[in-house]
This record gives structure tokens, sequence and C-alpha cells, in this order.
């Protein structure tokens, strides 16, 4: 069954209808006569890449921009949303990607905020502000400790929180605006039993991604958008990853990178019996040892927080080791400092590119530049040589297509993919011998996502050891030759990509050893084996 | 052990502990202020300034008009207008809050040290004028040691300790208290919210300026009934490292504005200790002493206290 276009009669049965929406910017046509319908209670998706105008549709509807043309209904209503003060009246609400959250106050304090309960006195009334989140939480199955502070709380809990705060206003329609980014696959499982459970309790859910494996999991229907119109919508039963990725992209697009099968060279990366603290005190790094050889994709699959940022930090000199050995090409670098490090052979893409990838104040060049400053022929007698400074700059982003192709442009005003692009640059540019590649598609569009993979696999092609840290698992999966899997600081096992299903891996990441895992399931011969379950 | 003996001396006077209270009021007027505008996310160094102002239009009024009190109103007037300055450039132009405070510091010195003679025929200092009269508990008994010690304080301590109990409930049991912190901590979430980042960041650096400006006011009309040229002689930054000292809670601010009053009441009763008999050349070396305690608690403090998250940041709304 295609999707339904509602005719004007059937609108009262749609939560929302947006129809020939158009939002001109002054560089960009946004929303280009845009359509949408979502009908009351369902989970509808908005898919897209970046840039592909989503985002722009939903601000319209949340009153954040006003539209140039089209028209809204809300539940058959035609609506004139000026503001989100009128979005709110509406029922509308909207969890925005980055939080909106206060450090710290309570959880009860943040989602009551603006609309305050009051004593008899005229006092802010907390016990009442308290019971009220509690029943929230309580009605909806999105559990709180309404007193706990935000800055002390998990992000997945912070979420939950946002949405609370929609709840407590009224909504009856909530927008997401990309609620994975930020959650680790567990996490982002419990949000998708809390949006069924919303729209068991008759609420409707936008939800803006452009994770396809989400889409398929949770949504009903989904619209799909490119450069400012929509390319298409249909329901969830009737599509695959496969033709939204093309009806996303427009073009025929590889969800796995193809690579040919490559023998491993020597080691270029040895690290023995290495123990690591974290910022509280504690062991994040167990006595691991391994070894990364050239020509090699060596993949540490894990949930995010079990040591695998502690690792990269400690290999790449950030980080003090308390125990145990790490050697570059043959080279002790145990104790060596970050800048010695990289004199050896060894770039880093950090896995957040904002803190530590990159100045966001900066222009291009003075980011590409980053780390060779004192270089020659970067730099002469302690000055800095601009021109050659710039001429590099010029050369690497065109090579690596950072998008718009200006070197004079500040970091910050470039999109997260084009960021990341810049990032990988400058590190490949240093022609390393060993690369550690932490989280380096997250936040990314499909397109980046692909030159991103294809790069990692032309760096494996020419000789460099590379090692992958990555929370997602199909991207370990498609690159890397070995797979370690970490927990808790330790390795619960090895594979290669081919002899292991995400079930395995699954339970290996939760905490199982891979040995186990196995044994198990010889013993309940191949009941599963042949599941795949998606992370 | 002469020292141990002055020591021991001075902290057996109940001069002592009425020079402590005393020095500490003016510290804790401005700390409250920095208080009310730093929560909302506006530094303001300018409470130097804006102490000198009050201090000034203080005797201003008591010398025209004969009536303390009208003076004291006057320097609140005088401080919330200083204080307008900084909310309009810091708020309304997004300017730098340490610029902005820093041009009315010196606007505040300038404009005292060029009214004084014209105003009052003298440089320097003024004359002196009708100040706030004590209160006198002369039920405590004219020669006990506690009459001598709480006795005879001027009004505007216990308007300032008050101060720290109606800041407390302010700030942690109202709704205005709750938004002035989300504001001072994260001004975007609380504009989706529908607050209204800019009115409560002006009310909170208007307070600032009606509560440093009584600060000031105590130094001059409530203290010694004279103005003379820079009396607030760091008082206002003092004041500053009270507030961080006190982590930005109107509790800590005491406490801090008691520890700093402590060392400028050890100062002046060391100083002239006849146990001691310092020589006149070396006596002005412990007017140091309120700055290098200043230095060492803030140094060693600094690390554990946790400012407004916003405080110093300019609100610009987005589109």
């Amino acid at each position: 069954m295609p999707f339904h276009i509602p005719e004007p009669s059937e609108y009262p049965h749609y939560a929302v209808v947006m129809k020939g929406i158009v939002k001109q910017f002054p560089t960009v046509l946004a929303n280009d006569h845009v359509d949408l319908y979502v009908r009351a209670g369902e989970i509808h998706a908005i898919v897209g890449e970046n840039g592909a105008g989503k985002s722009t549709l939903m601000n319209l509807l949340y009153g954040l921009y006003t539209p140039d043309a089209g028209k809204i209904h809300i539940n058959g209503k035609e609506t004139l949303i000026k503001g989100p003060a009128e979005a709110i009246k509406a029922g509308i609400g909207m969890v925005h990607q980055h939080f909106m959250l206060v450090g710290p106050l309570t959880i009860a304090e943040n989602i009551v905020l603006g609309e305050e309960p009051l004593d008899s006195w005229r006092f802010f009334d907390l016990k009442a502000a308290k019971k009220r989140v509690r029943e929230l939480s309580e009605t909806y199955g999105l559990h709180v400790d309404v007193d706990m502070r935000i800055e002390d709380i998990p992000v997945g809990t912070q979420q939950r929180v946002e949405i609370l705060k929609t709840l407590y206003r009224g909504a009856n329609i909530l927008i997401l605006d990309e609620p994975t980014a930020v959650l680790t696959p567990q996490e982002a499982d419990e949000l998708f039993v809390v949006l069924r459970n919303l729209t068991d309790k008759g609420k409707t859910i936008i939800f803006i991604t452009h994770k396809l494996n989400e889409v398929m999991a949770i949504s009903d229907n989904v619209t799909v958008m490119r450069l400012g119109k929509v390319t298409g919508r249909i329901p969830i039963s009737e599509t695959s990853p496969r033709q939204l990725a093309n009806m996303m992209v427009g073009r025929e697009v590889l969800l796995r990178v193809e690579k040919a099968e490559k023998k491993a060279g020597e080691a270029v990366l040895a690290v023995n019996g290495l123990h690591v603290k974290d910022n509280r005190g504690l062991e994040a790094v167990k006595d691991l040892s391994f070894t990364v050889h050239q020509g090699e994709i060596l993949g540490i699959a894990g949930v995010a927080g079990n040591g695998q940022t502690e690792l990269i930090e400690a290999i790449a000199g950030l980080r003090k080791k308390e125990k145990g050995k790490i050697e570059l090409c043959g080279k002790d670098i145990t104790h060596s400092s970050p800048r010695d490090i990289r004199e050896l052979g060894l770039s880093h893409i950090p896995e957040d590119r904002y803190k530590h990838g990159l100045v966001k104040e900066f222009p291009v060049y003075y980011n590409i530049l980053l780390g060779r400053h004192y270089l020659p022929p970067f730099s002469k007698n302690g000055f800095l040589r601009h021109k050659q400074v710039y001429e590099r700059a010029k050369f690497l982003i065109k090579q690596f297509d950072v998008r718009p192709p200006s070197i004079l442009m500040l970091a910050e005003n470039l999109s997260g993919g084009n960021q990341q692009k810049m990032v990988v640059g400058r590190e490949i540019d240093y022609q390393p011998r060993c690369m550690l590649v932490a989280q380096p598609t997250r936040g990314l569009d499909i397109g980046a996502i692909e030159y991103i993979h294809r790069t990692l696999i032309g760096l494996r092609d020419a000789g460099v050891g590379l090692l992958l840290v990555s929370m997602e698992l199909e991207e370990i999966f498609s690159l890397s030759d070995r797979i370690l899997i970490m927990f808790e600081g330790e390795f619960m096992g090895e594979a290669k990509p081919g002899e292991i299903t995400l079930e395995e891996i699954g339970l290996a990441m939760a905490g199982t050893p891979l040995a186990e895992v196995r044994k198990t399931e010889a013993a309940s011969a191949g009941k599963s084996e042949t599941t795949r379950v998606e992370s | 052990m002469d020292w141990l003996r002055a020591l021991l001396d001075t902290i057996t006077n109940p001069v002592f502990y009425r020079l402590t209270l005393s020095s500490a009021t003016p510290l804790l007027f401005a700390a409250l202020g920095g208080l009310f505008s730093e929560k909302t996310g506006v530094t303001n160094i300018a409470l130097e300034g804006i102490m000198l102002l009050g201090a000034f239009f203080g005797i201003l009024g008591s010398a025209f008009t004969g009536n303390p009190w009208i003076g004291v109103l006057l320097a609140m007037v005088a401080g919330l207008g200083l204080a307008s300055l900084h909310a309009w450039a810091s708020i309304r132009f997004c300017a730098d809050q340490i610029v902005s405070a820093t041009a009315l510091i010196l606007l505040a010195q300038g404009l005292t040290g060029f009214l004084l003679e014209p105003i009052f025929g003298q440089p320097g200092s003024t004359h002196i004028f009708n100040r706030v009269p004590e209160v006198r508990l002369t039920f405590l008994g004219k020669d006990t040691f506690l009459y001598k010690m709480i006795g005879t304080l001027s009004p505007f301590v216990y308007i300032a300790f008050a101060l720290v109990i109606v800041t407390w409930i302010l700030i942690n049991k109202t709704r205005l208290g709750l938004r002035m912190r989300a504001v001072g901590e994260n001004p975007e979430a609380a504009d989706t919210l529908g607050i209204n980042v800019f009115k409560i960041r002006y009310f909170g650096v208007m307070m600032s300026g009606i509560l440093a400006g009584l600060g000031g006011a105590f130094l001059s009309v409530g203290e010694l009934g004279q103005f003379s040229e820079n009396m607030t002689g760091g008082k206002g930054f003092i004041a500053l490292a009270a507030l961080i000292l006190g982590n930005w809670s109107p509790v800590g601010a005491m406490w801090a504005s008691l520890l700093f009053g402590v060392a400028q009441a050890l100062n002046e009763q060391l100083q002239s200790n006849p146990i001691l008999s310092i020589p006149s050349t070396t006596k002005p070396l412990f007017n140091l002493l309120p700055f290098v305690i200043t230095l060492i608690v803030v140094g060693g403090f600094v690390g554990r206290t946790r400012s407004p998250a916003a405080s110093g940041t300019p609100y610009e709304k987005r589109g």
C-alpha cells in the first residue's frame, strides 16, 4: 500500500499537515514547496542529508521561523504559528538537538522553569513541581529522579528531561531533532521504547534523523528530503534502507565500503600491559595488550565509556600511563610528549572534533596548520610563513573536498561533515605511519560518511596502520580487518568481521567474553546464529 | 612572644569584634550586589566605582538636606544609575563586561574627584556632615563586653545581615530566583521557555547598583560623615573576592566578608597596639594585610568554587 496523501476533508485525522511550504534564506532555498502529512498517533520520520531542509521545516513548525508561503494545519485546523509560545499553545513541543537544560538546577526545576507552580505565599512551590513531574514521568514511563542535578545525569536521561519538559507544557505533537545523535545504542533503544509508549498514549511524534536503521526500527511512515524538496514519502513496511539512502542522496550509495583483502605488514603500534586511569582516578584501561600492523585497520567495538577514550588519549600522549609500555615503530613512546609522538609518525582524529580536533574561532588555514606551525616550510626563525600556509591549506581543502572551498572561512561556520573532512585532511597530511581514529563519522550524513570511509580504506591500502574506535557497529564491521571488543577497560575477545555476528558482538559488548558467548551458542545449536541485531 | 601577646590582646578586646562587623558591612553590601548581577550572568567589576559614587552622593545628600537618610537614598539612586549604564552597555549592546565596568570605575573616580572641590569647596575630602546615628543597645549595660562589641553598631550592619537572609530567600525560594539562576547558567534554555533573559539581567545588574551604592553610603554617610577622594580604596574588588570565595551564595559571601572584616580589624588593632610599638614608617605595610589575605584565600580556593556558567557572556538572540 503506497503512502496515502489525504484530501482536505481527512485533515482532522492528521496531527500535522504542512502544505506548499516555502522558506528562502539569503543564499539558499531551504524549503521548496514542501508538503508533510503526519497522521495523529504515528511516529513519522523525516530523513535527509545535512542541509536537506528538514531542520528548517521543523523550525517553521515550531515557530522559530516564519514560512514565506504555505499553510500549516494542526489537527485539521489551519494555524498560524508566529513563535514558540504559539507552537506550545497549539500543543507542539520540540526537543532540540543541543539540549536546552540548566546544568546546576535539578530535573524538577528544569522541567517547570518558565511555568513554575507557586504556593499560597507566591513563593516557588518546589514540592508541587516535584509532584507534577513525578506524575508525568509515571504516566509516560519516563523514569527520572526529580532531585538530581542535570549536570550529574547521563545524556540519555537529559533527553528524557527534555521530553518531559514538552509534556509538562501539554504537548501532543513532539518534534525530536536528531534524538539519537548523542545516545549510546542502549540509550537509543530505551528512547524507542519511550517513543512507542508516547504514541500508545495518543501523542504524535515527528523525528528527524539520518540514521536509516533507526527509521526502519521505529517509524510508521517516512518523508525523505533532498535539497529542500520532498523526494519520497513511503510507509516503512514498503521500503528498505537501500531505497531510502538512494532517495536521500539521489544516486546509488554503497552502504558498505568495498575493500580488498590485504595482508598486514610489520607492527607499527605495540601496546603492552597498559593501565590507564580516568578523570575520576578509577582504572579505565586494565592491562591491555595489542598490536596494530601496517596496512591494517584494527577496530575496537564497545559501548561508549568503557575506556576507549582513555586508551586513545594514552596512546596519543594526552593521558598519563600508570603501567605498561607503548611502542611506535619500534620506539618506546610510553612517556613521550604528544609532539614527539606525532613526529614519530602517529596522527590522531579525536572523538570530539569541537573540543580536541579544531579551533572553532580559527579560519580553515590555521586549523590545517595546527600541530605543524613550528615546522618548515610553515615556520622560519620563529615566524609563520603565511604564503606557504595558505598554499598548503588550499591544496588540502581541494583534495579533501571541503565545502565551501574557502580557506578564510571560520571553522565554526563549516558543517560537521566539512569540519571532519578538514581534520581528516590535516591528519593525513602528516603522512602518518599509524593513525588513531576515534568516532570518525559521528553526526555526519551519508555522503560524508562514505567519503571518510573510503579515505580511511585508502590509507590502509597505502600501508598505514589504523586503530579505529567507534560506537557505530556498522562502521566497525565494514572497515576493520580485525575487531577487538572492549568492556570496562578489558577486551572480551577478538574476531574477524566475517566470522562474527552482530548478536555475538552485542553480547560481548555487554560483558560476556566472546569465548563464552560461542560456547553457549554451540550448546543451543545454531538457533540464532543468522539473526541480525540492529545496533 | 610580643606578637602573640599583641594578638591575644587584640582578640580579647570587644572593639576588635565591632571593627570586624563594621569592616565587613560595606563588603557584604557590595558582594550581595555582585551576586545579583553575576547570578543573572553579568559580571560587574564596577562595584568599586559604584561604591565610590554611592559614598559621594551619600555625603552630598546629607550636606544639602542635613538628613543623612536622604543621602543614603541618593547613594542608592546614584548606584542604580551607574549600574544601569553597565547594564545598558553589556546587555543591550553586548559590550565586553570587563571593559564596560572598568570604564565606569574610571568615570566614578574622575567624577567624584572633579566635583569634590566645586561642590564642597576643598580638595581631598569634605567637611564632616550629619551621619546616620548608631543603634544604641543601652539595655545591654553601658560597660559590658557585649555592649562594647555590638551595642553601638550602625543600622547599616543590621541591614546588611538582614539582606543576606532576604537574598537567600529570593534566590532559592522564589520564581524570580529560579529564573535568575537559569538565565545566569544557560540563557538560551531560559529563552526557549519564554523567559525574558534581558529583563532578568537588567534586574540583576540594577540590584547590584542599589546594593553597592548602599555599601558606599555606609562608608561615607554611615560611618564617617565625610567623603574623601578614592575612599573605597579597593573595597569593591575585595567584595568581588568575597563573592568568589563565598561561591556565589549569599551565606558564603557573608562568611567571606566577615573573614576580610577580621583581616581589616586585625590590621587596625595591631597597628595601634602599644605592646608592639610599631614605628610609623612600617605601619602602612599592615594596610596590605586584607589584600594579602584576599590573594591567599582566593588563590587557594578559587579552583574549588564555580561561577554561574554564562557569567560574563553577552546573550544574543538568534535569527
